[in-house]
Order: structure tokens, then sequence, then C-alpha cells
């Protein structure tokens, strides 16, 4: 049914067929705007004034900070080091002082201010000491091992540790190395102007990552309105293991499992990663800075970032991180007048940009000075009627007509059903959408509403789990309590035949406190007896307590009746250690509580669905975990109680 | 703020809407050519009719009037159903059938997107079932009337219901080629001698099949401009033929040939504008095709064996309750999933 459908639309329209490559559904065609951009080479940008370093520039932990404020630093030296495995390491891009480690507000689609050092560059770039690696003679892990401590992240705006990928213990499934190149963003340029300019240093790049993952084939993506950048790839690469495909310009080819089904004609699974079927892709620029590390030395300090829309001289520059904004901006010969704001990214998945002092980041490919007359303010959207034209766009062959349905009424099960977790946030639906919705909006919010859900699901979980441990403990607690009082009534009536007259005093002196044991208090001649009678029958009564405890199935009320009748001395000293020992236990559960809580922050809640997941959602869920913990932390202060 | 993507291409509503009726204009030519001038007081009166019902149920709604007026959709509802009516339909018939397309069948379900059956089709169904002598008494086309009437005695019939002095309104009006193929047959006429009439022409009505080709030459502009998908009206058209040519098969004497079908009655207005209405219909390409054959099945069997002569509009309503089915089932397997 599908190739009958398939087959018609090729012939009613007309479809390219390109035997080449192999094409996926939807896609758009969005005007590119590369030309602006790529009139100049690749400038270098002047020293700023000061460096502003956000300690989280990567997806994973915050690296640890290994310098302090008034510190002198090289260039090239380690400031902060990769804290557990999923980390990278910030460096210092040029010689001089930290002036102050605070909070700076950040590129992010969040907006909010995250932990900085700050730099005052001293201007004389001195280098620190840089260690080399001979990458054709040395151990493959020991590569690898090294490239922890390079800060090198993926720099096509993913900002995943490259280490990472690279990391094989020892085997290696990976056949297949793709190199993305596609760069199939509006706007954005540093790629291809790195492939024009430097392809010789890339494919060494490509080559140190082919011999490192064990690759034989390697496949360069280049969309083909960049002709330029492509044959200089193909003479680069000429004689090697490695093949330049040029793609047809389509948006989002350069979605690395669009990419894969481009080149290769491989669906990457769902619920898989690419690595599962043997392939692995990087972006080019990450390439190029793999291959100066283990050649040079040089740890990630510096991109190429596109400076391009309404300024007057768009161009590609090589920017130090930390570089504010404004000196990127002044660069490109300023912004025009009727700039409004500045975009990071391309304009199809980009974010805006807080102010002009933010930083230049490791994620950070393109700066798009935005005006009215480059992205004009949509038109007040208007009903869906279901046209369907976002389906027909989708690359990932999504209804998204269906999910803005669902996302809208909150019906989140069933936008789940439908696959809301496949989408990528590639925009196409609201590219083409006639009635100007902002369907990527929606889904945006559904998402993170969707794993706030899942958290706090998998939080009550926890605390229901936490609670049924807390009732069954008391319970246990209150009958090996009743178990302990009746081997103390026992040795107790031992004592009480010794001691029968002092008893009988206390008995006197206290009648309140024996009431049950003695209701009849006027009855005080015939004490003797009649507590003896009474001691047996409560004795009797301890063992028969006993043995239903032995049951393990008892009302509470019984045993604090029998707790009382057989109150001695011996028996509150008992009660006082049942205290100590459910103190300890409380304290024990609560430990343990703890270290479930650690393993299943570790393992176990980690939501499943965040692979396709924007910076936006990652920065609310984020928001949303800290108020948890904090109630959480709450919550645990008051336990003990 | 992620507020992203920045940049947008489609065509508004408004501009989708417009080309619409901009593919209709060779059919409303074909029209006049044929049944004379009187088609456009219609156009105009339903068109009216339809601006203003949806303004003041706007107003009562409290939605914005000027954006959701500028949308056109009203004006191609008023379009379709006028072009569905007879030609020389009073104009109180128009006004009414519009009215119930666009107040209750659109506005009363929450407007624009929210109609789950297709306006025209409703306003049609209700008049009908209303009135089945007005709406199965077509005027014969102007070269077969023994008087053909000008423009004004058919815009005074319009208004007034008076024709000039010494003609009969039996003698402007005769029953379809689809009505009068049904009443003949049941007389046991065979269809080889019953479409010896003058009434037929090539392939459907003498005269209505011009139209029908011209609203076939529109339809084709609209899957040219990607407005509407091919799926659709080839699924409709292949259904309708298939049906026919089993039947036709069978009992060549007793059943027309798929090419009548295909040209006659709303066949293809029904195709190309009809069940392509987005709003009422499926929205995955596999469930257009069950939508638009299941009309094309149902409008055969409506003709054959129904109480009605053409069966498109109880065809459509009857696949429009179908379609959140339809959707549901039809769900093309996402991109990574298993095949």
């Amino acid at each position: 049914m599908n190739a009958i459908i398939n087959f018609a639309s090729n012939l009613i329209h007309g479809v390219s067929s390109n035997k080449d490559v192999f094409k996926f559904n939807g896609g758009v065609h969005p005007h590119d705007h590369k030309a602006e951009s790529t009139t100049l080479p690749i400038a270098q940008l002047a020293m700023p004034e000061k460096l502003i370093l956000p300690l989280r520039q990567h997806v994973g932990h915050i690296p640890k900070i290994l310098v302090q404020v008034g510190d002198f630093v090289l260039k090239g030296q380690m400031l902060a080091e990769p804290e557990g495995a999923l980390s990278a390491a910030i460096h210092a891009p040029t010689s001089g002082t930290i002036t102050a480690i605070s909070e700076q507000v950040i590129p992010h689609p969040s907006g909010l201010p995250d932990m900085c050092i700050m730099l005052a560059p001293d201007g004389k770039d001195t280098w620190a000491q840089l260690q080399p690696l001979d990458w054709r003679n040395t151990d493959k892990k020991v590569l690898v091992d090294s490239l922890r401590s390079s800060g090198i992240v993926g720099l096509g705006g993913a900002t995943f540790p490259t280490h990472i990928k690279l990391r094989t213990n020892g085997k290696s499934n990976v056949h297949t190395l793709v190199i993305n190149a596609a760069e199939c963003e509006p706007y954005i340029t540093c790629d291809d102007m790195l492939m024009r300019e430097r392809a010789e240093q890339i494919i060494k790049g490509i080559e140190i990552v082919q011999s490192l993952l064990g690759a034989e084939k390697c496949m360069i993506g280049i969309e083909d309105n960049k002709p330029q950048a492509a044959s200089a790839m193909s003479v680069a690469c000429a004689n090697k293991a490695m093949q330049v495909k040029v793609v047809p310009t389509l948006y989002p080819s350069g979605d690395a499992r669009r990419l894969i089904h481009l080149l290769l004609d491989v669906e990457i699974p769902n619920d898989k990663r690419s690595t599962d079927v043997g392939i692995q892709v990087f972006n080019i620029a990450t390439l190029l800075a793999v291959y100066r590390y283990f050649e040079f030395g040089e740890p990630s300090i510096n991109r190429i970032v596109t400076m391009t829309g309404n300024v007057v001289k768009p161009q590609n520059f090589e920017v130090l991180f930390g570089t504010p904004l404004q000196s990127l901006i002044a660069a490109a010969g300023g912004a025009k007048v009727d700039t409004t704001h500045y975009i990071m990214g391309g304009p199809m998945m980009g974010f805006d940009l807080p102010n002009e002092q933010v930083p230049i980041t490791k994620a950070a490919n393109c700066i798009i000075a935005a005006a009215p007359n480059l992205f004009a303010a949509p038109p007040p959207a208007m009903p869906c009627i279901r046209c369907a034209r976002c389906a027909d766009a989708c690359p990932v062959n999504l209804q998204p007509q269906e999910l803005y349905w669902f996302s809208k009424a909150d019906n989140f099960e069933k936008a789940r059903d439908y696959n809301l977790f496949d989408c990528i946030e590639c925009g196409c639906c609201t590219y083409v959408c006639p009635s100007d919705i902002p369907l990527v909006q929606y889904y945006r919010y559904a998402k993170s509403e969707i794993i706030a859900l899942d958290k706090a699901k998998e939080a009550a979980d926890l605390a229901r789990e936490r609670n049924d441990f807390r009732l069954a403990r008391i319970e246990r607690e209150k009958l090996e309590r009743a178990q302990k009082h009746a081997e103390r009534a026992q040795a107790g009536k031992a004592e009480a035949k010794s001691t029968e007259t002092s008893s009988a005093e206390t008995t006197k002196e206290k009648p309140s406190e024996n009431q049950e044991a003695m209701p009849n208090t006027e009855a005080n001649t015939t004490a003797a007896t009649d507590k003896q009678a009474a001691i047996a029958a409560a004795i009797a009564r301890a063992k028969a307590q006993k043995l239903a405890s032995a049951n393990a199935a008892e009302s509470p009320k019984e045993n604090v009746a029998a707790t009382e009748t057989t109150k001695t001395p011996e028996a509150e000293a008992a009660e006082l250690k049942a205290k100590q020992d459910k103190q300890a236990l409380i304290a024990a559960a609560i430990e343990r509580a703890k270290a479930q809580k650690l393993a299943a922050a570790q393992a176990g809640v980690a939501p499943k669905n965040v692979e396709n997941v924007s910076a936006a959602v990652q920065a609310e869920i984020n928001q949303t975990e800290a108020i948890r913990e904090k109630v959480n932390l709450a919550t645990e202060t008051k336990k003990p109680e | 703020m992620n507020r992203s993507p920045y940049i947008t291409d489609a065509p508004s509503v408004s501009i989708i809407m417009l080309k619409v009726l901009l593919a209709l204009v060779p059919g409303i030519i074909a029209y006049t050519w044929i049944y004379g001038g009187g088609i456009l007081v219609s156009l105009t009166i339903a068109t009216t009719t339809a601006l203003v019902a949806e303004a003041m149920l706007l107003k009562i709604r409290q939605r914005p009037i000027k954006p959701y007026l500028m949308d056109m959709s009203a004006v191609v509802t008023a379009w379709l159903l006028a072009l569905a009516l007879p030609p020389l339909a009073p104009w109180w018939l128009v006004v009414v059938g519009t009215f119930f397309a666009i107040v209750i069948a659109k506005q009363l379900y929450g407007g624009l997107g929210y109609n789950p059956f297709n306006p025209a089709m409703v306003g049609y169904a209700v008049l009908l079932i209303s009135f089945p002598l007005i709406m199965t008494k077509w005027p014969a086309p102007l070269l077969l009337a023994d008087h053909p009437l000008s423009f004004m005695e058919q815009l005074n019939f319009i208004f007034s219901h008076v024709l000039p002095n010494d003609i009969k309104v039996d003698a402007i009006t005769s029953a379809t080629p689809l009505d009068y193929l049904k009443t003949q047959l049941m007389l046991k006429h065979e269809v080889a001698s019953i479409t010896e009439a003058p009434i037929f022409g090539q392939f459907g009505a003498k005269g209505g099949e011009v139209v029908t080709g011209a609203y076939l030459l529109g339809g084709l502009y609209l899957i040219q401009q990607r407005i509407i998908s091919w799926h659709l009206p080839t699924a409709f058209l292949a259904a309708l033929a298939t049906i026919s040519l089993v039947f036709y098969a069978i009992s060549p004497a007793h059943y027309a040939n798929p090419l009548f079908h295909l040209m006659s009655g709303a066949s293809m207005l029904c195709a190309f504008f009809i069940i392509t209405d987005p709003v009422s219909g499926p929205t995955t390409p596999r469930g257009k095709l069950y939508f638009a054959a299941g009309v094309g099945i149902l409008t055969y069997l409506i003709r054959v064996y129904g109480g009605y002569p053409d069966g498109v509009a109880f065809a459509v309503l009857l696949m429009n309750m179908c379609v959140p089915l339809i959707d549901a089932h039809t769900q093309p397997r996402v991109f990574g999933h298993k095949k």
C-alpha cells in the first residue's frame, strides 16, 4: 500500500530520483541565506577585554573548579576538570587572571544565570606547556582517556562529550562512521567555511576517530548547496577509506537519524542509538578539534561562529570561548539600527539570547541578528483546519495535527501514544502551517509536562514504598516489644515470688498504678493472694500473647493491656531500650531510603524519554527537579519525628 | 525563550480558500454557458447569506469577526452549495440551505476547524429532505429548452417564481439523467434505449458533462497547487469507476457504464471540491484513500438502490462519521518504528 502511495506521489509531483541517496519523508526548503556569510574568509576575532566561561557548556555533570579568584592562568590551562564520566573540562582560552567565579547570564533557552569563571586576559596570550600525542603510535585506550581532559564536546550544537562517544572498552562494533557536514539550517555557514579552508585537518581528524573506533567505512554527508566545501573535502580525502556524498538540500537532513537514512538507507530504531547498529556520527568541527588536540595538544578553547543576519558585514569568526557576544557583533561591522534581538543557532531550532553580554560557548555555532524584516512576527494563530501539511512535512512521519490536539487538551497519554517523544522539534510543521499555529511550542510544553508527571509519579511510588515499609516496621516493632515485655513479665514473676511482701507494700503505696491488677482497692487485706492470682493471670495472658505474636497477627490494643498489667521497673527499662531500638531502626530506615533514592536517581528515575528533548525542556526539567529535591529534603528532615 | 522556528512559509488559510474559489471558476463559466446566468444570482445570494450568517454567529459567540470572515471558508461553503443546487432554485431555498450550512453545521459545532460534517453537504441534505420536489427538478440546458430563458427572466423566476406568459414550469425543467435513468429502469426499460433520450450527452448529461469537465480541470489545478492531495479524488473516482464497472459487466442492460457515472451528477464536484474539505475529512494518506473509496461506493449504491437520484451528499455525510475511526486506524509508521 505504502509503495503504491509513494509511487503515485513521485509520479505526480516528479520527485528527483537521486539513486545515491535515500529520501526521508517530508522536510522543507526554507531560503538558506548562506551566501551572506560566505563571501569573506574565517577571521580571527580580536582579544576581548574579559572572558566569561560558563561551567556548563556541555551535556552532563558540571566540572569541578580547579582555580581560585586571583589565580594567574596560562592559555590552555585546565580551569575545571570533568567530574564523573559524562562531563567535560573547561580550559583557559588565553593567559590572564581569574577575576571572579560567580553566576552570570548564559546563552541558554531558560535565560537563567549559571556559574561562570571570569577571566581577564593579560594580552600576552601565553600558552601553557602542551602535550601533543603521537596518535599513530599510541595505544587507543590512552588516547581516548587523554581526550577526557581535552574539553572537546560535539560542536554541531549537541555538546555531548566526545570522549564518551569514542569509548570502546576494548571492542567496538562501530563499522561505519558518518560525518555530519550537512549543515541544513538556514544562515549557518561555520561548517561550510571550515571545510573550504581546513579540509586537510578535518580529514586527519576523521582518520583519528576512524582508527579509534575501528570503523571500516566512512561517509561524509554534505548538502548540495555547499559545492565548494564538497569539492575541498573530496580532494582532501582522495585515496582514503572515506567517501564524500552530496545530499540534496532539504531541511532537516542534518539531523543525525535523517542523515544516516539519507546516506545508508538505515533507519535507526526509535528505541535504539545509532551505535547499536554500528554507526557513529560526528560533526566536522569536532573532528578538527580532535585532530588539533592530538597533533598540537591544544584543548578546546575556541570555535568557528557564524555572525550573520542584520549585521553590516556577516562573516565567520574564530572565537575564543567566553567572548561576550558584543565583541562578535562589533567585529561583524555592528548591528543595523532595526535589530531587535539575537538568536543563537539557526532560525528553525535556535533560541533568543537574553542580552548582548552573554558569552560564546561550545554550543554557539551561529548568532543571527534578528530584525522585523528578517523574521516577521507570526500573525495570530487560526484554528487548525486539519489540512495535514504538517504531517506531509514531518521528517519523522508523525501526525502533528493529532499531537497538537492532544497537547492542547492536556491529553498527555494520547500524545505519548501518538509518539510525541519521537518528535525532534525540527520545526517543519510550524514552518508549513497555514494557520500559523506554533505547533512545536505545544510539543515542548507537552513533553516537559509528561516528563514532570513521570517524575512525580516515580517520586510518589517511592514515597508509597517508603510508607509501606515504615508501617510494616512499626508493626514489627510493636510485636517485638510485646514479646520482650512478656519475657520480662515471666522473669518478673520469679522476682515477685522472692520479694512478695515488699511487692505488696509497693502496691499499697501506689494503688493507682496497679488498678487493673487490683480492681478492688478496698480488699487490701487479701492483697497478697489476690495479687498472686492477678500476676498468674497476667502471665497466662502474656503467654497467650506471645503465642499470638509468634503467629504475627495480634491487635496492638491487647499488647498495650499486657504492657500495662506488668508495668514493673524492669519493664520500664525495657521500654526505654525499645525506644532506643526504635530510633536506631528509624535511622537505619532513613539510610536505606536515602540509598534507594540515590540508586533510583542514578538508574531508575531518570526519564526514559530524554533523547528528543530540547534545551528549553531540559531547563524546565532541571528546575522541577531542583524543586522536587527541596521538597524531598524537607520531608526527610521531618521524618525522625 | 525558545520560540523557534522563526520563519514560516505557508499560504494562509485565506489563500488556500481563495485558490479553491479560483479553481471553481472554470466550472462556473461552463455552468453559465450551459444553464444561463441564473447560477450567478444563486452564487451571490449564497455568498451574502453565508457572510451575514457567519458574522452574526461570530458576534454571538464573541469571536473576532474580521479574521474569520477573511478566511473565506464561508464563501467556499456557499459556492459549493449553490453549485450543487438546481440552477434556477428559488432564492429562499438558497438562503435556507446556506444558513443551515453555516449556522448549524459549522458555527454551532465551533466554527472553522471544528465541524465534523461537510457544511455544504449538510445544507444540501437538509434541502433535499425538506423540499425533494424542487431539489430534483432541474431546468433543461439552454440548448435543449423549448423556451430558453434570458438572464432577466431567470432572475425574475428565482425571486418571484414568475415565468413569461406563455411558458409553464414543466416546459423549462426536466429530470436529470440520473433520475431519468432510475425511473425508466423501474419501468423495465433497458439502459441502451433509455440513454437515447435527448437529455443524455456523450458521456453523461447533455451540457452537464461540460460543467463536469470544467470541474475536473479546476481540480487538477488544485492538485498541481498542492491545495488538495491526489489521494482523495483518485480513490473516489477509482472506487466509483470500479464498482460501476463490476455492475455494468454483470448486466449492461440494467446498469449504466462507468463513464456515465463519472461524468454525471456531482461526481467531479465531489471528487475535487467536496470530499477534499480537510476539516471533515481524514488526515492520514491511507485514511484518505479509504474515506474517498467509501464515498465512491456509497454514492454508487445510493444512485442505483437508494431513494434519491444522486447519492453524493449522503455518502459524504456517512463517511464523515467514520473519519475519527479511519484516522485512528490508519496512522502511518513513524520513522524508526517497527515495520
